[in-house]
């Protein structure tokens, strides 16, 4: 493919053109994005309920988890986590006793980069949720008999997502812009893969003009998808 | 870690706080200015204005930052006039890049931080200056800005951490600051948990600064009567002691 290529060459399907890597590596950003994001507000909800328990220590970790994941710059975070998963888990491993070489794939570091800080923001919005619920409902389901584990998944949790939806979106938008960030750890994402596009048809500018507006129409969507989703809750 | 890796690991990092300190330093301005404007061409009578500033609040706020930084510094070396051009001295320079990029997003960013502030201004206080016959230039100096500031100063402070967390961002353009040096590090000594921890202070004693110092403003914005004394709480807890150990002394 000759750098001079009209936009039609460089975006023919199939053969020398560039839009099937583009779509894989949009499809590994997705990838990325949805199981991190799904993951992180599960880890959000339980971080949520250590703060709002009884329990001071848990409630004190739950506060400096959130405190450290929301003040420091998540490529931080995935640094943190390239260089030092294998290590963490080949000396978890060696207490097993197995000794030889783990080696955790930049797309595993990618997810749990995006899940421990989408679950940081997402702790903090159930925090919130939890806040804005009545005090009648907690009465309520006391009075009807149930215990506080059943109270809480069957009455308020329920109540807390609607509540949480909006901050929820955000941090759904959040997790997609963060996994630009996993190109720094050569993850074939839609980045990366814009990155080398640019690079060996010597036009950045076009690949990387292309990437903007690809996640233009990401968060279009989905901040689209989320106010609908909030207008069909709100009557539920 | 040892001694000589812990001195080498402590003199590399502050010499980098520098480069992101003075990242930070010329990027909050120049969004603040780009956030003015854009919100100054929102509110205009011209719809062609408040076309080009919604549409640039709106991009800037979707387009991921890393990809702007990317387009403005690999993507622009393309255009082989612009790289003949006196432009490219800037343009060629990641520092120069990393800042255009940064202080072009936060100012889309701060712009909706003003919206809100400025939505927040009651129509009454607008209405009575009115009344009082200033001028719309004064009223807007006089009532509208200084409430309006007040309201946007928490959002926008939350808006401060975000900018400096985005610094972060310049390192991968080849401007060595916190992050960047931190990846170094921790790719050569292996004391990753160590490094971590030790950059991860630095940001959240530059965040906390940075808020104490905002919380200052906006206490010294607000009027007299409504203050609340500085560290309210403590200064509650202690007197709730002192009046328990009165009781305690009567008892």
């Amino acid at each position: 493919m000759g750098s001079s290529g009209s936009i039609i060459d460089l975006f023919a399907w199939g053969g020398d053109g560039w839009t099937r890597p583009l779509l894989t590596g949009l499809g590994v950003t997705m990838a990325c994005a949805c199981i991190g994001y799904v993951l992180g507000v599960v880890l959000g909800l339980a971080v949520a309920f250590a703060k709002l328990g009884h329990n001071r220590w848990l409630g004190a970790a739950a506060t400096l988890y959130t405190t450290l994941l929301r003040g420091v710059p998540p490529l931080l975070v995935i640094f943190l986590l390239f260089f030092g998963t294998n290590g963490a888990l080949m000396w978890v491993a060696r207490g097993f006793g197995y000794t030889g070489y783990i080696e955790v794939d930049a797309f595993t570091v990618g997810v749990m980069a995006v899940a421990f800080v989408s679950a940081a923001y997402s702790s903090e919005v159930f925090r919130g949720a939890h806040a804005a619920i009545p005090v009648g409902q907690f009465e309520a389901y006391t009075a009807l008999g149930l215990r506080p584990f059943a109270g809480l998944w069957t009455v308020i949790i329920p109540q807390m997502f609607r509540l949480a939806l909006p901050g929820l979106g955000n941090v759904w938008i959040m997790a997609i812009k963060e996994t630009t960030l996993l190109s720094v750890i050569s993850l074939a994402e839609l980045m990366r893969v814009v990155g080398v596009a640019g690079r060996t048809t010597g036009q950045p500018f076009v690949f990387y003009g292309v990437a903007a507006l690809v996640y233009l129409v990401l968060v279009a969507i989905s901040s689209r998808a989320f106010h609908a989703l909030e207008t069909r809750m709100r009557w539920a | 870690m040892d001694l000589e890796t812990a001195l080498h690991v402590a003199t590399e990092l502050a010499g980098a706080i520098w480069v992101t300190l003075a990242l930070a330093a010329v990027t909050l301005p120049l969004g603040l200015i780009l956030a003015g404007l854009a919100t100054w061409a929102r509110r205009s009578r011209y719809r062609a204005l408040r076309g080009v500033a919604s549409a640039y609040v709106l991009a800037f706020r979707s387009i991921p930052l890393l990809v702007q930084i990317f387009v403005l510094y690999y993507g622009l070396s393309q255009f082989a006039w612009l790289r003949a051009s006196p432009v490219w001295i800037v343009l060629k320079d990641p520092f120069a890049c990393a800042v255009i990029a940064m202080s072009v997003c936060a100012g889309a960013y701060t712009a909706e931080v003003m919206r809100g502030g400025l939505a927040a201004v009651p129509q009454g206080a607008i209405e009575a200056a009115r009344a009082l016959g200033l001028s719309g230039f004064k009223t807007f100096l006089l009532v509208t800005m200084p409430i309006a500031i007040r309201r946007a100063l928490p959002a926008y402070s939350n808006e401060i951490v975000v900018t400096l967390k985005s610094t972060s961002l310049a390192c991968t353009i080849t401007v060595m600051e916190l992050t960047g040096v931190a990846k170094d590090l921790m790719s050569q000594t292996f004391a990753v948990i160590e490094v971590f921890c030790m950059v991860a202070l630095i940001y959240l004693i530059i965040n906390m600064v940075l808020i104490f110092l905002l919380q200052q403003v906006e206490r010294w914005l607000t009027p007299a009567y409504q203050r609340k004394p500085m560290f309210a709480g403590l200064r509650r807890a202690a007197a709730k002691r002192l009046s328990s150990e009165a009781v305690s002394q009567k008892g």
